[in-house]
């Protein structure tokens, strides 16, 4: 994709975040548990848990990459 | 003409036949008339009917229906007539009768009354299925398919063990709950968790699904966790030990699926993660739960069918599968592209799609029934999803780097496959009333509620943010033709090696014996040949003078014997 339609998706995305941030100053969510009723709780939680999604995905990756060929060719 | 007493699986297998008899447009109309109009007459077939035999002194129950069994029936036929129209434009007949004979054996098992007959069918099913893998006719895929038979033929052979045990403990024929009590329960437990792909024994469907061939790989992700889950369901619902069970599967291959580079082993990685859902809602086993678990069971079907022909499409058109090989081909590829992020949004539970109306009932379930910890996991792992599954997906394949790849839209009933997925992900998640009268258990869960769509887009859109934002640090790990080692390693590499270890260690004893045994037979030889060789002293004589020799020899010591004998006396 080229930047100008990168950039177009982003800004998108940026905004439905924040709106959907903002939203939870204006109703009452029936809260399903404790946690959840603290405001902006699933917006923090869905955005670390991601990024340690990846980062802990890195570190396996560390840990259990091997090369192409390891079980051997054609396999 | 309806017949309330016709076993689903007969069409199929009928239909398997004719098809490998014909070719042409006659093989095609068979191949859609065998879910076609099986599907009819089923729904013409209600709660009840059930189908009654004897054989070798036991009592078999070949067909029996009810709710549970009716769904997964209606199920696997949309199931196959998706996998089926998508393949329509294959020339392989092994690949067709191969996918009827599956579908067939996969109705069997679900319509299954008594634990023999859903032996039976469980092997037919890992006996069909190896051959869509083999269809691909490649190295890779022969070798594939052998570690997948070897597994789901264990897991056949656990289920017997625990069903004749089951037997002898004066236990009953019929398949109905279970219970992990005593031995064979436990063996049953196994044997339905290989094929539901448990924790460290799940590493078959991540290894042979992506070595079928682009159409098979759809009929396969269909039927055969999805059995091994309606037999849980029946077997063992409200067993606790599947809540952590169901956790782990959906926690761990989310992070193996964001390294993965083969984008249908990425799909083979999100499908445990999927069951991982299915398997805790049925250790809960609450109405809601079940409910809950069966619903995203039929949903998965549908929308990961939809993810793996637009992958499958993808493969056919270029011959690439890889992440690290795609990209950019939302220009050629424009309708694929979006029938592929309609299956993603469905994944990735998006309000209006079908994944949001079903696993929000798991996820209610396990938090009335206390379980707050696996509630969080569960989050996460519903995060997670979306992360690899509904935006790495298309981004790699569709989008990311433009690798200039010539590529035009798939053969047109691929894409008429697709669309009817497509249609369907968004019928169930706009209209879950359709699914819901289908679950055993009469249905009052609300999916929509105004918090439970604004809490849903908020973790969804800012898993999405989390990708953005690491792409543009440039911290997201780039695709990389690499293997990445799991619990297959154990047998691919560990057991080969430790034979071989075993085998150095014992190589030193072993020839140490050879050594004695040749030794002795060297001194024999000698021996033997100091006395017979021509030069030898019994090789003096022709063999008749030896012969009268050793006669002599013979009288003498009986004469002896004899002069003993006398002065004894």
């Amino acid at each position: 994709m080229d930047n100008s339609s990168v950039r177009r998706v982003l800004v998108v995305l940026y905004s439905c975040c924040a709106a959907l941030l903002v939203i939870d100053f204006l109703y009452h969510r029936h809260s399903v548990h404790p946690w959840d009723s603290w405001w902006g709780f699933y917006a923090v939680y869905g955005f670390v848990g991601c990024v340690l999604l990846v980062l802990i995905a890195k570190l396996l990756r560390k840990l259990v990459k091997r090369p192409e060929d390891y079980y051997g060719k054609g396999n | 003409m309806w017949l309330a007493e016709l076993p689903p699986f007969v069409p199929f297998y009928a239909a398997a036949l004719l098809a490998g008899l014909t070719r042409g447009r006659i093989r095609v109309l068979i191949l859609l008339a065998a879910p076609l109009l099986g599907g009819l007459q089923l729904l013409g077939v209600e709660s009840g009917v059930e189908l009654q035999t004897r054989f070798l002194g036991y009592e078999l129950i070949p067909f029996r229906v009810d709710k549970l069994s009716l769904l997964f029936g209606y199920l696997f036929h949309i199931g196959a007539l998706l996998a089926i129209v998508f393949s329509l434009h294959v020339r392989d007949t092994l690949q067709h009768v191969a996918g009827l004979c599956y579908a067939g054996s996969a109705l069997g098992a679900v319509f299954a009354g008594d634990l023999i007959t859903l032996f039976v069918f469980w092997e037919l099913l890992a006996v069909s299925s190896v051959f869509l893998i083999w269809a691909r006719r490649s190295e890779r895929a022969l070798a594939a398919g052998f570690r997948y038979l070897m597994m789901q033929i264990f897991s056949g052979v656990l289920l017997l063990a625990g069903v004749l045990l089951h037997l002898q403990q004066g236990g009953s024929l019929q398949f109905s709950y279970i219970g992990l009590d005593g031995l064979s329960g436990w063996l049953i437990f196994i044997a339905f968790g290989i094929k539901c792909a448990f924790p460290l024994l799940h590493n078959w469907l991540t290894d042979a699904y992506p070595e079928a061939t682009p159409t098979a790989t759809v009929f396969l992700s269909a039927m055969t966790t999805k059995v091994a889950v309606y037999a849980l369901a029946r077997g063992f619902p409200g067993t606790e030990l599947l809540i952590y069970i169901g956790v782990v599967m959906t926690c761990f291959p989310i992070f193996y699926a964001v390294i993965e580079n083969d984008l249908r082993r990425v799909l083979g990685y999100s499908m445990i993660n999927q069951i991982g859902f299915m398997v805790c809602g049925i250790g809960i086993g609450t109405q809601l739960a079940l409910n809950g678990a069966l619903a995203h069971a039929f949903n998965e079907v549908i929308f990961k069918g939809l993810l793996l022909m637009s992958m499958g499409a993808v493969l056919q058109v270029t011959g690439r599968i890889n992440g690290s090989d795609l990209g950019g081909l939302y220009k050629t590829m424009p309708k694929t592209a979006a029938l592929c992020i309609i299956g993603a949004a469905s994944i990735s539970a998006f309000p209006l799609f079908s994944g949001f109306v079903s696993k929000a009932m798991i996820m209610t379930a396990v938090l009335e029934e206390g379980h707050d910890w696996a509630w969080l996991f569960l989050l996460f792992a519903s995060a997670g999803v979306f992360h690899h599954a509904g935006i790495k997906i298309p981004y790699f394949a569709f989008f990311s780097h433009d690798r200039g790849i010539a590529a035009t839209e798939p053969p047109a009933n691929m894409l008429l496959a697709m669309l009817l997925a497509a249609l369907l992900c968004v019928l169930i998640g706009s209209y879950p009333r359709l699914l819901y009268e289908l679950l055993p258990f009469p249905v009052t869960y609300q999916a929509y509620d105004f918090s439970h769509v604004i809490s849903q887009l908020q973790l969804l859109l800012f898993a999405a943010l989390a990708f953005a934002w690491l792409n543009l640090q440039g911290l997201y790990p780039p695709e990389l033709r690499a293997v990445n080692l799991d619990s297959d390693w154990s047998y691919r590499r560990l057991l080969p090696l430790t034979v071989q270890r075993l085998l150095s260690i014992g190589q030193p004893l072993d020839a140490a014996v050879r050594r004695w045994g040749a030794g002795c037979a060297r001194s024999l030889i000698n021996t033997l040949s100091r006395h017979h060789a021509p030069q030898g002293l019994l090789a003096r004589n022709w063999p008749t003078g030896s012969m009268v020799l050793w006669v002599a020899l013979l009288l003498g010591a009986y004469l002896l014997a004899y002069l003993f004998e006398v002065s004894d006396q």
